[in-house]
């Protein structure tokens, strides 16, 4: 009888090839990157979210060996499935490269192929694509200023508030000090007394009676004093619960999402806002545990919509910008208290507003929405034609004007203008390399 | 009747060992198999893509090239390319066998029987395992490699430790000794050397020369290598052995990486001459175990039907203009041919009888069945017991291929006057040696210019390909450190 055992490997821990893995990323971390940003450039940015698949060149990643030309020589090899083949025949060679049907020997096919293709998991694919960036002013809320403070438990003290009050603890030490200083039960006091009313309810008591008496109220009186004196419960015995304030990191985002759905933002335009929002997003959603998203369209009036609405349906009415402002001031003021929220705001317009309104915005944002967000984007978008007209940054439509006048007292403000698809990913750099430059 | 080990699909650890138990006693009772001790691992279908990317070993060294294989099969799993295999066996003392939790209970009998008796008996008598691998220790061997090159990545840096196993790599196939027995230590004594050398390390460590990389060696190791190269006579056929004692530039951790290598390209060796005999033992074990379980009363209807599915998808062979024909497959031959001596020797035909007059009629299967899987590797196996009934079945035929003509010429095909050239021509296919270029060290100059000189000998006209020559001889500049010349010359 041979030993042997079975044995459930399925608990052990996974990703035993990890190391391996990531040796392959970096040895061909080149090429992936090159992948990746074409896909980037190529893709629609709605598929940023899963994983991505990935063509390399094999050249890249290959395992040369010493092999033989298939292309060279004579040999001989026997394949299976003869129909009609008679000895002497000849059979014409499939054309070069189609090798399909007789004539590949396993051992010569080898790994011809010149693309080698595999999966990489969003998370590499996001850590190659965000490579070198940073989140702007990350460091500020959420790691160094801490300022939301979470109550945790820290033990035990002598001293607190009522509402903290341990009874377990209290309980159990005011015990231990009543057994120790021997302070007489109320049992055993009751029943001196009642020995005490028997005695007393006698008429004519007898001389043992009487000293009994007296013996048994001396004695009471020496219990009522020890009891005074170690009472049932001593400020000693009481503990408390004590709470540390523990500074806990905000991790938490919101992301308004503010824009011009008047007649002049066609799909092109919105297409464009939306892969901007779109990756703003998925790097804030890497950087924070949570992330919640707001979506505000205006024309004349704003009002917060779900996303469906946000991209897809269309509103006629003039622009005044600064309604989308006043908005997403009430809803954060309402719903995301800037102490325990990282604010994000991403704006995207065509640039046109009510005349003079831009000047409100302004003020509206030096004011108000400055002060609480972390970061502020603005992507004006352009056609192609436009964005060489306005190649000069001072030119532009009214809001770019005057957001450039008080840009520069925010360092966490930014502006720019796209005009197609391609413009997204470099300018979505931009943004932030800018903002890392000047908060280094 | 015995009552039923299972009656549904759903497998357990009691079902798994009862059904272990009824495997086991046909596989030594009835089929008198020896095997050794069985491990059995029940793991996942993604611990199985771990196992893949790396040669199916439990334990590996860590290289990018694993982490490649991995990503394809990860990826052409999860698209439905290509399914996991139901098993994966490790030549190791106990013999340790994979079986997936997706695997259905007629699923998990079938690969214990393919893989801890079929797959093991195997390892266990084949000469070629025997001779040149060492089962007991390759387990150590292999955690005593992960260890030393980890160690070597933290010493040396990722990418020196890279460099040397990438060239290696590339020498993997020339890293074998091919015919005679490697003047090795034991694995035991490897590790023991390589600790001596690790202790050495301690006891001479002196803070002031840490920043120094340590690359000299003891004195009497020098020695005691320089003494091997002198042994060696060239021509040498395995470049990764030369390399490793005789290159004048590596170190000795180096030297031990190139040795890691070899040491591993040696252990598979037998299995890439041996693969149409293996699967077809393993094959043929299984088949007969489930029957035998079936007419034993153990297994009902629909395991046995579930069982048949499976084997003739696993022993199905495309023909040579299907879209799914890649070559031979090795299970459908290996499995024809041993099922095809299981017949000549019970009830053969008057063609059996001139064929194999050994053993025709004699009605011992067991016996020849054992003694061709100790003692043959396919190409012989192939030579001795390749049937012109399973020709005749396969409806194999041989054809040459001359590169400078337009047309294949049918030589032979499977009738009375081929069946002999046919069989010859497949068990040279199985003939490592024709596939694989026979590249020697020729001359190594190692007092001069230290040039070393190397040769293809070609065969029929086959020269190397071109587009991996020069990488690889990049790789071998990269190890030597001088000169590299290399001749391809008719034999």
């Amino acid at each position: 009888m041979n030993h042997f055992n079975f044995i459930d490997r399925r608990k052990n821990p996974k990703g035993k090839s990890l190391g391996n893995r990531q040796r392959f990323l970096r040895r061909a971390k080149v090429q992936i990157k090159e992948a990746v940003n074409k896909s980037i450039r190529d893709r629609s940015l709605k598929d940023l979210d899963s994983g991505e698949k990935i063509t390399i060149p094999s050249k890249s990643t290959s395992e040369p060996r010493f092999r033989l030309d298939p292309e060279s020589g004579e040999r001989d090899y026997v394949a299976p499935g003869n129909k009609e083949f008679g000895v002497g025949d000849r059979i014409k060679k499939p054309p070069k490269q189609g090798g399909k049907g007789g004539g590949k020997d396993a051992s010569d096919s080898g790994e011809a192929e010149d693309q080698f293709q595999f999966t990489l998991s969003q998370e590499e694919f996001l850590d190659i694509f965000f490579e070198d960036l940073e989140l702007p002013n990350l460091v500020k809320r959420s790691l160094k200023d801490m300022k939301s403070v979470a109550w945790r438990r820290a033990g035990i003290t002598v001293a607190g508030s009522p509402t903290n009050l341990n009874l377990v603890r209290t309980m159990r030490n005011a015990h231990g000090r009543r057994l120790a200083l021997k302070r007489p039960s109320n049992r055993e006091v009751n029943e001196l007394k009642e020995r005490l009313f028997e005695l007393e309810r006698i008429a004519s008591p007898d001389e043992a009676e009487i000293a009994e008496k007296k013996a048994l109220l001396i004695k009471l009186e020496e219990m009522e004093a020890r009891r005074r004196w170690a009472p049932f419960i001593d400020p000693l015995d009481v503990r408390y619960n004590a709470f540390a304030p523990t500074p806990i990191p905000t991790t938490a985002a919101v992301m308004f999402c503010l824009m011009d759905v008047s007649g002049s933002m066609g799909e092109r335009e919105k297409d464009l806002a939306k892969r901007f929002y779109m990756l703003l997003y998925l790097f804030l959603k890497r950087r924070y545990e949570r992330v919640d998203v707001v979506f505000i369209r205006h024309t004349h009036h704003a009002e917060e919509v779900d996303e469906e609405t946000f991209f897809y349906s269309r509103q006629s009415g003039g622009t005044v910008v600064s309604t989308a402002l006043e908005k997403m001031l009430e809803i954060q003021k309402a719903r995301y208290s800037a102490s325990e929220w990282n604010i994000y705001v991403a704006q995207a317009s065509d640039g046109y507003t009510q005349s003079g309104d831009a000047q409100r915005c302004v003020e509206m944002l030096d004011e108000d929405v400055m002060p609480i967000s972390q970061y502020y984007a603005y992507i004006e978008i352009l056609d192609e034609r436009e964005l060489e007209v306005f190649s000069d940054k001072d030119s532009g439509a009214e809001l770019w004007r005057a957001y450039r006048t008080f840009a520069p007292k925010w360092k966490n403000f930014a502006q720019t203008r796209i005009a197609k698809p391609s413009d997204i990913f470099p300018v979505f750099r931009e943004l932030f390399a800018k903002n890392t430059r000047e908060a280094a | 009747m015995s009552a039923l080990l299972f009656t549904d699909s759903e497998w357990s650890f009691d079902r798994l060992k009862a059904t272990y138990d009824a495997i086991e006693e046909i596989a030594l009772n009835d089929l008198k198999l020896d095997v050794y001790p069985n491990q059995i691992e029940i793991i996942s279908s993604e611990q199985m893509l771990d196992a893949y990317s790396s040669h199916g070993m439990p334990l590996m060294y860590r290289h990018w090239s694993f982490g490649k294989h991995f990503a394809r099969d990860q990826m052409m799993y999860q698209k439905g390319y290509q399914g996991l295999a139901y098993e994966i066996v490790i030549n190791s003392d106990p013999c340790i066998a994979y079986l997936m939790e997706e695997n259905t209970m007629t699923m998990q009998a079938l690969v214990m029987a393919h893989a801890s008796f079929g797959h093991n008996h195997f390892f266990k008598n084949n000469y070629l395992f025997r001779q040149w691998t060492d089962a007991e220790g390759i387990l150590p061997y292999l955690d005593f490699a992960k260890k030393y090159i980890a160690k070597c990545e933290d010493e040396y840096g990722l990418e020196e430790v890279e460099k040397i196993l990438d060239s290696a790599h590339a020498l993997m196939d020339q890293g074998v000794f091919r015919y005679n027995r490697p003047p090795r230590l034991s694995e035991a004594d490897q590790l023991a050397k390589a600790a001596r050398r690790a202790e050495h390390e301690q006891k001479t460590f002196n803070d002031i020369w840490r920043t120094l990389p340590n690359m000299e060696e003891e004195d009497g190791e020098a020695e005691e290598r320089q003494l091997e190269v002198r042994n060696i006579k060239l021509p040498e056929e395995n470049l990764l052995y030369f390399i490793e004692k005789a290159s004048p530039v590596l170190k000795p951790w180096q030297r031990e990486l190139v040795r890691i290598v070899r040491n591993v390209s040696q252990y598979f060796y037998p299995q890439k001459q041996t693969k149409v005999m293996n699967e077809g033992c393993a094959t043929f074990v299984h088949h007969y175990i489930m029957h035998a379980l079936y007419d034993k009363g153990l297994i009902n209807e629909g395991a046995i039907i579930e069982f048949l599915h499976s084997h003739s998808s696993v022993v199905f062979q495309p023909e040579f203009d299907d879209q799914r024909y890649s070559g031979i497959n090795p299970y459908a031959l290996g499995f024809a041919m041993m099922e095809d001596i299981r017949r000549i020797s019970t009830d053969p035909t008057a063609e059996d009888r001139d064929w194999f007059p050994d053993f025709a009629g004699k009605g011992d299967w067991r016996d020849v069945l054992k003694d061709a899987w100790a003692n043959y590797r396919d190409e012989s196996f192939i030579l001795q017991f390749l049937s012109p009934k399973v020709m005749r079945d396969f409806r194999l035929f041989a054809l040459h291929d001359d590169s400078d003509e337009a047309h294949y010429e049918i030589e032979a095909i499977h009738d009375d006057r081929g069946f002999r050239r046919v069989r010859e021509t497949l068990a040279r296919q199985y003939d490592l040696g024709m596939h694989e270029p026979n590249i020697q060290v020729v001359a190594a100059d190692l007092e001069g210019d230290r040039m070393i000189s190397l040769r293809h000998e070609t065969h029929a006209g086959r020269t190397l390909d071109p587009k991996t020559k020069e990488d690889v001889l990049w790789h071998v500049h990269g190890l030597w450190g001088h000169k590299v010349k290399m001749d391809e010359d008719a034999a």
